[in-house]
């Protein structure tokens, strides 16, 4: 098991928070433009409102790589967030060809935060496999 | 890179654990140095000599010597 840092457990606890927030905005937005309760100026901030803690939880990742005093710990993190990105771009553009050929449907833009935190997970088992230990 | 951290740890009869928080890094990172997987910075490789009372160069191999050793 990885080492559990102090900056590791502060951005633990930061992606918990975010998480529970973002849960809690997404059911408000949904509810709020269900039942009609948005008034038409708000409706893009509310739209994006749960975006925000996603984009929070990028920037606590990047300030645990700057907060993280053990270098290794902090490689391996590294490491997974080159193969989060990586894979993100390559499937993004090869789904962008894919479109434009008319083989595949349209796809919703926030799938790439989904497929970056799967990249994410698979930076991890690579870890696992080529230097015994996952990271965060 | 190849070095000697396991021989003068042993010596000393620290465990990875007690060296890890002598240089207040994670025991993973003495694991990874020891076994040649991961190569310490300069700083760290340092804090490691100094920890020893030895030069970098008696606890870590050259690479390119051990490489031309190697030919």
């Amino acid at each position: 098991m990885i080492a559990r840092t102090p900056a590791w457990k502060r951005y633990n606890w930061r992606v918990v928070w975010l998480s529970l927030l973002y849960a809690a905005l997404l059911i408000a937005a949904v509810y709020g433009f269900k039942h009609s309760l948005v008034p038409t100026v708000l409706k893009y901030p509310i739209a994006a409102l749960p975006a925000l803690p996603i984009i929070g939880i990028f920037a606590a990742i990047g300030r645990y790589l700057v907060e993280e005093q053990d270098e290794y710990i902090r490689m391996l993190m590294v490491r997974q967030t080159l193969w989060a990105s990586g894979l993100t771009l390559s499937v993004a553009t090869i789904w962008g060809f894919l479109d434009n050929f008319g083989l595949v449907g349209h796809v919703d833009g926030y799938w790439v935060a989904v497929v970056w935190f799967f990249g994410l997970g698979m930076g991890g088992i690579v870890n696992k496999l080529t230097v015994g230990e996952a990271g965060c | 890179m190849e070095n000697r951290l396991r021989v003068l740890r042993a010596e000393r009869r620290w465990s990875q654990q007690d060296l890890a928080e002598k240089l207040e890094v994670s025991r993973q990172s003495i694991n990874a140095i020891e076994t040649g997987k991961y190569d310490p910075s300069l700083p760290l490789a340092f804090r490691i000599a100094e920890l020893f009372g030895l030069m970098i160069e008696e606890i870590f191999v050259s690479p390119s010597r051990h490489s031309s050793k190697a030919i």
